[in-house]
């Protein structure tokens, strides 16, 4: 659906793309992580036919975004970063206007103006100034906006930034909806998000792509070494020794002693088993096993690790 | 065609929206009356003419006209919808040949609002003669032509700015050199004098409201006009090579 093949471009001397390339099927959702400044941005900004890259080549449903660049505008629905919009409209003017720039009209502009405000439970506010509407509100302004011409593709700059967790959670599952039927490609720089709507991140880092794949994918990939936690109810030093001997630890480090508990960090090498040992350790010496737990990489490792 | 309609449809819509329109409308009409009837000697004169209005509409458009159009471009920029308004299927002509008529619209609308001037004038003259429409006619025709090429430059200078209060100052500029280059004061000093002076829409006007109106004038006002256009649509374009 969407080919991306070592596309730069430069502000002036800021390089802001250095050699993005990456491919996105029909259907999918994508995330697009990283950084603030990495490229996510530009990289939709070209997309969307608003700039052109300096070099390279992108296509989108088989036409070249800068000699084609009306007949993948008309595919596309796109909301802007900070959700740009025409605050002295109304909101069901806007999307009229919207509506008749895209194609539509007659009957079918109403009954897709419809659609939209119902799809994104903007009933209430069509009647309103889009000055007067919160940010949750001029958000799913936005989203209508962006699918009224039943886009194919709808390309999506952080469309969750500024809001608050339940707003974040309806504009989520809107997009989890919208995504059944089409190919999304969203930016965040928040990573649950991703983990919350996404069949793939793809995780953009001084203008290049560093890594893609899906959430489960990349956290494993940044699995390895192995990080275990435990709470044990003993002697502090006969504790951090024992466990210090224990085979594969590299390293021990003692959290915080409360009542008696003494909270720790292990690091080991690769491989596994480091838990099951400190268990035994912990049982053999009589002591108490308060918490044990085996760290599991996360996403914000990955993504720290990828873009630092 | 159909986009070019659209777009000036809903700037026409933001224009009647909009308070600034209005006052922009009443201040222009007032202030016009009030120089007609105090200093354009229509009183001291004793003669029924629409002279004294039409010899003051240049300096109220200088700076009228780049005050409607500050905002056409610049404010689309700083509040980011331009992105929005270029990222769907339209070609930049299309935006900012609908911005420019409606635009227009507004200041055609504005001029045929002063119609009590030349009623008033008609009333005040003498019922046995004849009274000469021509020159009227003139006026308006020149108003209309100068009013037209001063807003192409207002929008234009709106397309290089996000900053409506730089557009409006450069739109004043640039208007206010292309006048002044019709004085003879100006272009007699300068090198090519002749040449400049041709280029100012100045002589051009004052010769039309005076009811002179010739094929010459109307293509000099209509190419000033799409030249303006033209480097509007080539600034809109010029976010692509940067």
């Amino acid at each position: 659906m969407i080919e991306v093949d070592n596309i730069t471009k430069s502000y002036g001397t800021t390089r802001a793309l250095t050699g993005a390339s990456f491919r996105i099927s029909k259907g999918e959702i994508v995330g697009f992580l990283g950084p603030n400044g990495a490229g996510k941005s530009t990289t939709m900004k070209i997309l969307t036919c608003y700039i052109p890259a300096d070099s390279g080549r992108a296509t989108v449903a088989g036409h070249d975004v800068f000699t084609d660049s009306l007949e993948v505008r008309r595919r596309i629905g796109y909301l802007p970063e900070n959700t740009p919009l025409y605050m002295e409209m109304l909101v069901v003017d806007f999307l009229r206007f919207v509506g008749g720039m895209r194609g539509l009209k007659g009957a079918r502009l109403k009954k897709r103006v419809g659609d939209v405000i119902g799809l994104t439970g903007l009933e209430g506010a069509v009647g309103k100034y889009i000055g007067e509407l919160s940010k949750g509100y001029r958000q799913r302004v936005g989203l209508a906006q962006a699918l009224i011409h039943e886009p194919d593709i709808l390309v999506l700059d952080e469309p969750t930034s500024g809001l608050d967790p339940n707003q974040i959670k309806d504009i989520r599952d809107l997009i989890r909806e919208i995504g059944r039927e089409k190919t999304v490609i969203l930016s965040t720089h928040i990573l649950p998000e991703v983990t919350a709507t996404c069949d793939r991140a793809i995780i953009i880092s001084d203008g290049r792509v560093v890594a893609s794949g899906t959430p489960q994918e990349l956290t494993s990939r940044g699995r390895g070494e192995q990080h275990v936690t435990a709470s044990v109810r003993g002697p502090r030093p006969d504790v951090e020794a024992k466990l210090r001997k224990l085979a594969g630890v590299q390293e021990v480090s003692v959290l915080d002693v409360q009542d008696g508990v003494v909270r720790l960090e292990l690091r080991g090498a690769k491989g596994d088993g480091l838990s099951e040992r400190v268990y035994e350790a912990v049982s053999s010496n009589q002591w108490g096993l308060v918490e044990l737990r085996r760290e599991r990489a996360t996403l914000e490792q990955v993504f720290t690790d990828l873009t630092t | 065609m159909a986009n070019i309609y659209r777009i000036f449809k809903k700037e026409v819509g933001g224009y009647m929206n909009s308070a600034s329109a209005y006052v922009f409308l009443i201040v222009f009409l007032a202030l016009g009356a009030t120089l007609f009837f105090t200093q354009g000697g229509f009183f001291l004169n004793r003669q029924a003419s629409m002279g004294g209005f039409f010899v003051f509409v240049p300096w109220l458009f200088l700076f009228f006209v780049p005050a409607i159009a500050m905002r056409i471009w610049a404010e689309e920029k700083k509040a980011g919808t331009e992105e929005l308004l270029m990222t769907m299927p339209v070609r930049d002509y299309e935006v900012v040949m609908g911005k420019y008529l409606a635009a227009l619209l507004l200041l055609v609308v504005a001029l045929l609002l002063t119609f009590p001037l030349p009623l008033t004038v008609r009333h005040f003259a003498d019922p046995k003669t004849p009274v000469d429409w021509g020159p009227v006619a003139g006026g308006y025709t020149a108003s209309i032509l100068f009013g037209a090429m001063v807003l192409a430059i207002g929008t234009w200078s709106s397309s290089l700015t996000r900053n409506q209060i730089i557009a409006f100052i450069l739109g004043c500029a640039i208007t206010f050199v292309t006048i002044v280059l019709g004085f003879p004061a100006v272009y007699e000093v300068l090198p090519f004098g002749q040449f400049l002076a041709s280029l100012s829409p100045w002589t051009r006007y004052v010769s039309m409201y005076s009811g002179a109106i010739s094929l010459a004038d109307v293509v000099y006002y209509l190419s000033a006009v799409a030249l303006f256009l033209y480097l509007n649509i080539r600034t809109v374009e010029s976010r692509k090579w940067m």
